[in-house]
């Protein structure tokens, strides 16, 4: 039973819930994931975002909702949803005691591929993982790094349409961070949907089509990076002027609310669009004051991350 | 695609996985073998002469005892194999690959049955290296090759049931030193049987235990086929006592392995 659209989505959700014992961890989620794109769930420790992919993923059961995953319905056929996905979670789900390559033949025969086919796939994704130099290392000698890009290896074995990526790249160094990144937009380039849990804005921002703001088990925000940037206050175009008669023609204009005396700035508020910034200009033209120079500030996450929970990522319950 | 295709590839590929650890691994193999070794000796050399001439008509009484407690000590393998089944299951369980494994196409009993599979291989290898012990220092059954593959038989059975309760021992216990120590009774049961001394020489209450609990069916039928004496009925007691603990264990395991797992 499916109506005809032009893209099915990878995921949809509607009033999921689900608690353990008398905590409530998610509180009627609803949300679409379009095919072929990066969808982040973004919220501070214990917002519910392991929940919700460990549901989605076919882990653990919901007390509540209506899921369909990679078409199809996540209660009723879960085996289906399991030979579509792939999920990397955010605790290490690699056989220790085996090494890098035995892993991902493991991988190989449980997807039944054959011994050859097999053997060619865990060369290949030795290669594009550059863990060619550790295949034959039990693992337990690996690198946090090294254990990540072999566990998100272990997962592509199968060739899945939609993987769930819980905390990626949590416990990573810049370097393996940004190298996991690359790895993600190769995915998606390849048409591969990409399920994204973090609780760093920096990496929602870098990765995200679209971003659920997650807060106690509840979607306080939903958008692509932009649509969240631009939904909140903050984003302003900071005028500098060359001396105090300029700044006192502009505040005479904007207002003095953001003036800065001793910098000889004004900060007028603006959501960074170019009919606002022109508008700006053209009254600063029309009244012949002269700017020295200007600058656009456009919201970063975090504000966002402020704006919609009323509190910020790093602080949590304690300063409601 | 056949589903018990399936079933049986997955649980193969399963098996190997716990081959290797068992072979990267080897400080358990060890440890089940060394204990019944370990208790072997000091049984028949420390405790064998005296317990020995408690015997009935019996002459050389350490030899004696030799015969009669091989039995039960290759009974305690078995028993130390289900401990290492139940902890190697907790050691998986609370590793993520399991989580994996759930999250895949696979057949979700491939998993457990790899692990009773792979406790089957360790258990049966250490029963023979503590059989060789006991023979190299003097065990001399009286039997012949159909018995001997009889007695085989019957340590097959009785460790397939132990092994498919320590899996459900294992996904139970919320710690590896728990399921460590929830089989211990397993250890103990052979002593408060027919193991060691026979059960006539014990005070009432424990000696009735003694004498229903399922071990000792299981010794006799043991002790019977190696060593000639009379088995009566313990055969079919060790037959059914094996039958329900497997049925116990494997729908236990098998319901347990089905619950969701605990929020990580």
């Amino acid at each position: 039973m499916t109506t005809t659209t032009l893209t099915r989505p990878a995921i949809s959700v509607k009033g999921l819930r689900k608690s353990f014992g008398d905590k409530l961890v998610l509180d009627g989620i609803d949300l679409t994931v379009a095919e072929g794109t990066i969808f982040s769930l973004l919220g501070p420790n214990g917002a519910g975002k392991t929940t919700m992919v460990q549901i989605l993923s076919t882990l653990i059961t919901a007390d509540g909702g209506e899921m369909h995953v990679a078409g199809h319905a996540l209660a009723k056929d879960p085996n289906a949803v399991r030979a579509a996905i792939g999920v990397t979670g955010q605790f290490s789900a690699v056989d220790n005691l085996l090494t890098g390559e035995e892993n991902l033949r493991l991988m190989a025969d449980l997807h039944h591929l054959g011994q050859p086919e097999g053997r060619r796939r865990a060369a290949a994704l030795l290669a594009q993982f550059d863990l060619v130099d550790a295949a034959k290392k039990p693992v337990a000698t690996y690198s946090g790094g090294m254990r990540r890009r072999l566990d998100l290896a272990m997962t592509l074995v199968g060739n899945p349409r939609l993987i769930f990526l819980d905390e990626p790249t949590s416990g990573l160094d810049p370097r393996s961070r940004r190298n996991m990144w690359q790895i993600i937009r190769h995915l998606v380039a390849e048409g591969v949907t990409i399920f994204l849990t973090t609780q760093q804005l920096e990496e929602a921002d870098q990765l995200a089509d679209r971003i659920a703001v997650l807060d106690h088990g509840r979607v306080v925000a939903e958008g692509t990076p932009e649509e969240l940037k631009r939904r909140i206050a903050g984003g302003h175009i900071r005028l500098q002027f060359a001396d105090a008669g300029a700044l006192d023609s502009a505040t005479h204009i904007f207002g003095a609310l953001s003036r800065d005396d001793d910098a000889l700035s004004l900060q007028v508020p603006s959501d960074g669009n170019v009919r606002s910034l022109k508008a700006v200009l053209d009254q600063l033209d029309r009244e012949s004051i002269e700017v020295d120079s200007l600058s656009i500030h456009t919201p970063d996450l975090d504000d966002v991350f402020f704006a919609v929970t009323g509190h910020t990522n790093t602080q949590k319950d304690s300063q409601q | 695609m056949s589903t018990l295709r399936y079933t049986v590839t997955d649980s193969a590929t399963m098996l190997r996985r716990n081959l290797r650890h068992l072979q990267r691994y080897p400080s358990v193999t060890l440890f089940v073998v060394g204990i019944p070794v370990v208790l072997l000796l000091l049984f028949v050399y420390v405790f064998g002469g005296t317990l020995g001439a408690g015997l009935a008509g019996v002459s050389d009484g350490r030899t004696a005892y030799l015969n009669y407690v091989a039995p039960g000590i290759i009974l305690m393998t078995v028993a130390g194999a289900a401990q290492g089944t139940a902890i190697s299951v907790a050691m998986d369980m609370t590793a993520g690959i399991i989580a994996r494994f759930r999250t895949m196409a696979i057949s979700r009993a491939s998993v457990l049955t790899g692990h009773v599979l792979g406790s089957m291989v360790q258990s049966m290898l250490s029963v023979a290296v503590v059989i060789g012990v006991a023979l190299l220092i003097g065990f001399r059954p009286t039997t012949d090759p159909l018995k001997w593959i009889a007695a085989i038989g019957v340590l097959a059975m009785i460790s397939f049931a132990l092994i498919w309760l320590s899996v459900a021992l294992g996904l139970v216990s919320k710690s590896v030193e728990t399921a460590s120590n929830l089989p211990m009774f397993l250890m103990l049961l052979p002593f408060l049987g027919s193991g060691f001394v026979p059960t006539a020489s014990m005070p009432a209450g424990l000696r009735w235990f003694a004498e229903y609990q399922p071990f000792t069916p299981v010794i006799e039928t043991l002790r019977g086929l190696l060593m000639g004496t009379p088995i009566g009925n313990s055969a079919i007691l060790a037959v059914a006592w094996c039958a329900a603990i497997t049925v116990v264990g494997y729908v236990w395991a098998r319901a347990l392995y089905k619950r969701d797992p605990a929020a990580l």
